[in-house]
């Protein structure tokens, strides 16, 4: 305030920018370097990593948002402050084009360049980037008919799975191997659930009726966290458990243990088909 | 005026008994009794209701005869009955003086102002003690202290009632106290449907909190169906209280709306408008297009579970992505039917204690009226993982990263109204402030769900939790509450106590953010929203935003007792114009005149001309005695 009684006017605007500047050049190394390989869902499988490289991403372009629009403004609390009692009027600023300009111009260019990237990553980038897609996929991997197949059924409150090229194999654990594109085709048989296997950086929503696909191509072997992400009733925090991602030798011999484990179910289970129809549900289930 | 009506006011006997609410609750409820006999009858014969174990048809005819016996008791029916009756049309109802007119059927704006105040304010701390006991099961991982079914009844109660609260948590108090005010009106143009919409408030609260002697709700605030289907007696009372609220939204911004068209008082041109008037605007239009399609698909739903319609159940023919769209194309333009107001309130606070006019006020209208066109347009990305038309993706994500170029616009307004101003740290003012760093952090962390890459992670997770969180309670509430430091000096003509108000501000600040942005971190980490056990690596994190979390609710009991204290103990009388501002409503005395007026005023210039040398007063009161033209 010194300087305004002096009759200076101080260069509010590249004391401003100054300070942005340092908090950025502070700020975006360490969101990159130090926070950036913390972030979710790591690098298990293609879709997981092109999810982190986003947050990476958006982190850092975020951030600095953020810190241009405090630093204005705690920059005014510190300078522009009234003390004491009386009210005194400040400058009768109406507004400014070439400021709004300005602005509208920056944020429009950011968020056209975010959509745009955002749509690449999703459709060329990383084919659905481990969402799921429907029955009809629009981002298909390369070799996507080669694809192997595991259904995923929700049901209150369990997990299964079925394995189409092992004979309709049902399961209720998931092994997947590992450098195969795996296509899973998650439904329900009651409500809707949400399959959410965390580290492999898939999420598909299971609904009854319809035949959900979400690609997934893993790199390193090792377990995975599975969640229901959709509230499905009173256990919805219970339907969590471990998948496995399994070198492929490893994964045919689970496959033949697995089959030997439910050859007396096999018999009862209904044709493996894309989605089920069990009759209607009953009130108060 | 006071003298005669103590000479003429009847024993208190006379005046308990009457048309208003305790009439009402006793109808209300013989009304449920009557209903649920009718449809018991109703139901006779029918296989699908007498399959399960309740009968929705009753159910659902005991709450619609209970809201008939409800209205009827607090006088909804006299007006019509009395015209049908040959009766001549009189405008306004109970504005006597006096505590009990608000326990009635009012006309005037100002009485169903503080009616709201109270009404939603009641309902907002039930639904803030529910989070309080959900934080108290989330300090284990395991069901402790309460079992799955009462955690997931909390959370549906906490999620409805505070949605179903907050839509009108600023146009009910705000909107129908001060828009007249601010536009130099006398009343509302519906002043009948006014009070219709605040008194189905408590209604469908009551019918809601009802659900809890019905086993409870198990689905969240979003009802998905066929989740909802499944659902106890307990989803009716959801489906029948979602749909009064959605009544009540639909008529109150029809009235806001058209009393801002036609009732501006002469010379009160578009670019006078006050900002806050403005926000209404724009969110009474999201009310009246949004609203009915939740009336709608709760009609939907209501069919399913009574009437055996099959609309959102696959294995009958239907699609629950029917409800899903449905539901959305409501719920997406109702979070900026939250947020908006919420824009309105700050803008209109900052010129008041900056002591500059509003800094790019066509740039403000533009943002407003910019994310009200959007927000119509964004609603399948809240279905990005749900399989359905994965092809237009792109679209959805596009158009949900756009509407941050008009939200980006009110913070252009608010940095440039701050620049070399001159402010004065008051309590509205430091809430209007947090607002912005709040909604910053909220509207960013959007940023990362509108992205569908990133959003596969975050999706169904405490990321999105804490992301509206962030808008709503961090933006609404935070703007609210300073509406109501800034405000109630004129509603209630007290002064609040400062230093308990700055307690209030800092605790409700700080712990805010201590709660809710761990929260983003446990999204991150995989724990999915709505549930009661989660991973036990996770409990450091979560006893920390519990214990904070309860010192955020131990702040809102020193607002209570900061308003009890002033309006109970100490009464400072307030000045008319405390905080020396230029808006038409601090123009009037303290309390308002039941008339607001006594001519109608003329607009001679703008609320925010602060600092304009030569700028005239905002109106002529007098306008009889305006000097003729050219003199």
């Amino acid at each position: 305030m010194t300087e305004i009684v002096s009759g200076r006017i101080p260069r509010h605007g590249r004391r401003i920018i100054g300070i942005w500047l340092v908090l950025t050049a502070v700020a975006v190394p360490l969101i990159v370097l130090v926070l950036g390989p913390h972030l979710p869902p790591g690098r298990m499988t293609a879709e997981a990593a092109s999810q982190r490289d986003a947050n990476v991403l958006m982190t850092a372009l975020l951030v600095p948002i953020a810190l241009l629009v405090v630093v204005c403004f705690v920059y005014s609390f510190a300078v522009f402050r009234q003390r004491g009692e009386v009210i005194l009027d400040g400058p009768p600023l109406k507004g400014h084009a070439g400021a709004q300009l300005f602005w509208i111009v920056l944020t429009s260019l950011i968020v056209l360049a975010l959509a745009v990237w955002g749509s690449y990553t999703l459709i060329a980038g990383s084919h659905g980037a481990g969402g799921g897609q429907g029955p009809d996929p629009v981002a298909k991997p390369n070799g996507y008919q080669h694809a192997l197949p595991v259904q995923v059924i929700g049901q209150q409150w369990e997990w299964t799975f079925r394995y189409p090229t092992y004979g309709g194999l049902e399961t209720r654990d998931l092994a997947i191997p590992n450098h195969v594109l795996v296509a899973f085709h998650v439904t329900s048989i009651d409500v809707t659930h949400s399959f959410w296997a965390y580290e492999l950086g898939v999420k598909a929503d299971a609904v009854p009726g319809v035949d959900n696909v979400a690609y997934v191509h893993a790199h390193k072997t090792g377990f995975f966290q599975i969640r229901c992400a959709e509230l499905c009733g009173l256990w919805h925090g219970h339907m969590a458990k471990k998948g496995r991602v399994l070198s492929s030798s490893a994964f045919q011999a689970w496959i033949a243990a697995a089959k030997t484990k439910n050859a007396a179910v096999m018999a009862y289970l209904p044709k493996y088909n894309r989605v089920y129809f069990p009759a209607p549900l009953r009130r108060a289930g | 005026m006071s003298a005669t009506a103590i000479a003429v006011r009847p024993p208190v006997w006379r005046r308990v008994i009457g048309f208003n609410m305790l009439t009402g609750l006793a109808l209300g409820i013989s009304g449920w009794f009557l209903g649920g006999w009718i449809g018991g009858q109703m139901a006779v014969g029918h296989d699908y209701l007498l399959g399960t174990d309740q009968n929705d048809v009753g159910i659902f005819m005991g709450y619609l005869f209970a809201i008939i016996g409800w209205l009827v008791g607090l006088g909804f029916a006299n007006y019509p009955i009395g015209r049908l009756l040959g009766r001549s049309p009189t405008l306004r109802e109970h504005e006597t003086a006096g505590w009990t007119r608000y326990f009635k059927m009012c006309t005037d704006h100002k009485v169903v102002g503080i009616q709201y105040l109270f009404g939603v304010g009641i309902f907002f701390f039930i639904g803030g003690l529910n989070a309080m006991l959900m934080r108290t099961e989330l300090l284990r991982p395991v069901e402790r202290p309460w079992p799955a079914g009462q955690y997931l009844t909390l959370v549906s109660l906490h999620g409805t009632m505070m949605i179903m609260m907050t839509s009108a948590f600023i146009l009910g108090p705000f909107g129908n106290y001060f828009v007249p005010l601010m536009i130099g009106a006398r009343r509302m143009a519906f002043p009948r449907i006014e009070a219709l919409t605040f008194w189905l408030v408590p209604a469908a609260g009551l019918i809601l909190m009802s659900a809890i002697a019905f086993g409870g709700i198990a689905t969240g605030w979003t009802g998905y169906s066929p989740l909802a289907d499944e659902g106890r007696a307990g989803m009716d009372a959801y489906v029948t209280a979602f749909i009064l609220i959605a009544i009540s939204l639909t008529l109150v911004g029809l009235n806001l709306l058209v009393t801002i068209l036609t009732m501006r008082a002469p010379g009160l041109t578009w670019t006078r408008l006050p900002i806050f008037v403005w926000g209404v605007l724009a969110t009474s239009v999201l009310m009246v297009l949004a609203a009915p399609v939740l009336v709608a698909t709760m009609t939907m739903v209501l069919m399913d579970r009574a009437a055996n319609t099959s609309f959102f159940l696959a294995s009958a023919g239907g699609s629950q992505y029917l409800y899903q769209n449905l539901f959305w194309f409501f719920g997406h333009p109702e979070v900026y039917i939250l947020a908006l107001p919420g824009f309105g309130i700050v803008l209109e606070i900052l010129p008041v204690f900056a002591r500059k006019p509003l800094w790019g006020y066509r740039l403000a209208v533009a943002g407003m009226l910019g994310v009200t066109l959007l927000s119509f347009m964004v609603w399948q990305h809240h279905l990005f993982v749900s399989g359905m038309n994965a092809g237009l993706r792109p679209f959805y994500m596009l158009t949900t990263e756009l509407i941050s170029i008009p939200t980006g616009f009110i913070f252009l307004n608010a940095i440039g109204t701050l620049w070399r101003a001159r402010i004065r740290f008051t309590v509205p003012m430091l809430f209007a402030l947090a607002f912005f760093f709040n909604f910053l952090i909220g509207g960013l962390s959007g940023v990362f769900l509108s992205d569908v890459p990133s959003d596969v992670t975050t999706h169904g997770s405490y990321f999105v939790m804490a992301h509206f969180h962030y808008t709503i309670m961090g933006g609404l509430v935070f703007a609210f509450f300073g509406a109501v430091y800034y405000w109630l000096p004129k509603m209630l003509g007290v002064t609040l106590n400062e230093t308990l108000a700055k307690i209030h501000f800092w605790m409700m600040f700080v712990f805010f953010n201590l709660t809710f942005f761990p929260l983003f971190a446990a999204g991150f980490l995989d724990m999915p929203r709505r549930v009661s056990t989660y991973a036990p690596h996770l409990q450091v994190l979560n006893d920390f935003v519990s214990a904070s979390a309860f010192m955020l609710g131990f702040s809102m009991l020193i607002f209570i007792a900061n308003l009890v204290w002033s309006l109970v103990f100490a009464r400072v009388p307030a000045l008319a114009n405390p905080w020396a501002s230029r808006g038409l409503e601090w123009q009037l005395p303290t309390p308002v005149p039941t008339e607001n007026f006594e001519r109608i005023p003329v607009i001679t210039s703008g609320p925010y001309e602060y600092g304009v040398a030569g700028a005239p007063p905002v109106a002529d009161f007098t306008p009889a005695a305006l000097p003729a033209a050219g003199s």
